[in-house]
């Protein structure tokens, strides 16, 4: 069976961190953001908004498979 | 008759045409200044006295027909109040001067620095140390003296919010960082008036507006009692023109919504931009 993938985007200071296959990041089908965020090394503190597929979610929402992650870190400058 | 305001913008129209052809009428900035001396009213009244004679100011002629005459008039009775007037503030306050919101209320306690003169729209060489408000004051003058502005020469904080907000009919938060926003959203929801809200880092940012029944800020930065924290990750990124310059023009555009199309606003979502790879999401936030 083929492993699922999804597709993650980091925003701003997360960005650096962002894995070489961000847009197919392979994954264990049922893994929460904050597993996946824990598995990459992104520190868990600064996923301050995070989206999936267009949604906010949370830190314990799980991931099947196909999604689009995006994780915004607190932004405040004017 | 022949004296009323209504007579002489009538004597004093100038046929012309829209570029698309349009018959229309005008009246110049120059008469607008002079009939406003004249008798006593500010520009933004004459203009406003000019639209509901079917007469177009010249300076709104490249607005139509993006805009109507009756959407120029409720830009013109509009007031708003932008508090910051750093990167987003300054282009914030300069573009709404041009599409022509009729009455400012400008706060900032800041004065320029030689560090904002990488983005920020109203600082110059000449102007460091001088008041940030004085600026934008001078600024929107500049651009349209018939423009009414209330300035104020302070930060914000919870004791003038209320007082700083309560005569508008929108806030826009320009502000740098987290805790005066919650101070801002507080006062705007007291007031019963909607908030544009937009934070910048680097070349990203995002833009929302939050009506007083709403979640609000709390939906992006968390409880406002958990926070822990001022700034965020500009503190890493700085701010850059393009990045705060793109966050205040979506601002303008969520004021422009609010006043004449107030279902098309950002409410409960989230628009969010990252120049880095030309991403362009609105983020679905309840």
């Amino acid at each position: 069976m083929k492993q699922p993938h999804i597709q993650l985007k980091l925003f701003a200071a997360l960005t650096p961190l962002s894995p070489e296959n961000s847009d197919r990041v392979p994954i264990e089908p049922g893994i929460s953001i904050k597993e996946l965020l824990d598995h990459l090394d992104i520190p868990i503190v600064k996923a301050h908004l995070i989206f999936i597929n267009g949604v906010k979610r949370s830190l314990e929402t799980r991931l099947n498979g196909g999604e689009r992650v995006g994780i915004f870190p607190p932004v405040a400058g004017g | 008759m022949k004296n009323t305001l209504s007579h002489r913008l009538n004597t004093l129209a100038l046929k012309a045409s829209l570029t698309d052809g349009t018959p229309c009428r005008t009246i110049s900035a120059a008469e607008v200044i002079h009939l406003a001396d004249d008798t006593g009213i500010t520009g933004r009244m004459v203009e406003i006295a000019a639209l509901r004679e079917q007469i177009l100011p010249d300076r709104y002629l490249r607005n139509m027909k993006t805009l109507s005459e009756a959407d120029q008039i409720r830009l013109l009775e509009s007031a708003v109040c932008i508090v910051g007037l750093g990167g987003l503030g300054g282009l914030v306050t300069e573009t709404l001067a041009r599409m022509g919101i009729g009455r400012f209320y400008l706060v900032d306690g800041d004065m320029f620095e030689a560090h904002n003169l990488n983005r920020q729209l109203l600082s110059s060489i000449d102007r460091i140390g001088m008041p940030k408000v004085e600026a934008a004051v001078m600024r929107v003058k500049t651009i349209n003296p018939g423009l009414e502005v209330n300035a104020t020469g302070a930060f914000l904080t919870s004791e003038n919010a209320d007082t700083l907000v309560g005569s508008c009919n929108i806030v826009v938060d320009c502000l740098d960082n987290i805790q005066s926003r919650f101070i801002l959203e507080a006062a705007a929801k007291r007031a019963g008036i909607p908030m544009v809200s937009a934070a910048v880092a680097g070349i990203s940012g995002h833009v929302t507006t939050i009506f007083p029944e709403d979640k609000g800020l709390e939906n992006i930065y968390g409880p406002e009692d958990q926070l822990n924290m001022a700034k965020g990750a500009e503190t890493r990124l700085g701010c850059l023109a393009p990045g705060v310059n793109l966050v205040a023009s979506l601002e303008c555009m969520e004021v422009v919504n609010l006043l004449l199309n107030p279902q098309k606003a950002l409410r409960n979502r989230l628009l969010v931009i990252d120049l880095e790879d030309h991403t362009f999401e609105t983020l679905q936030l309840a």
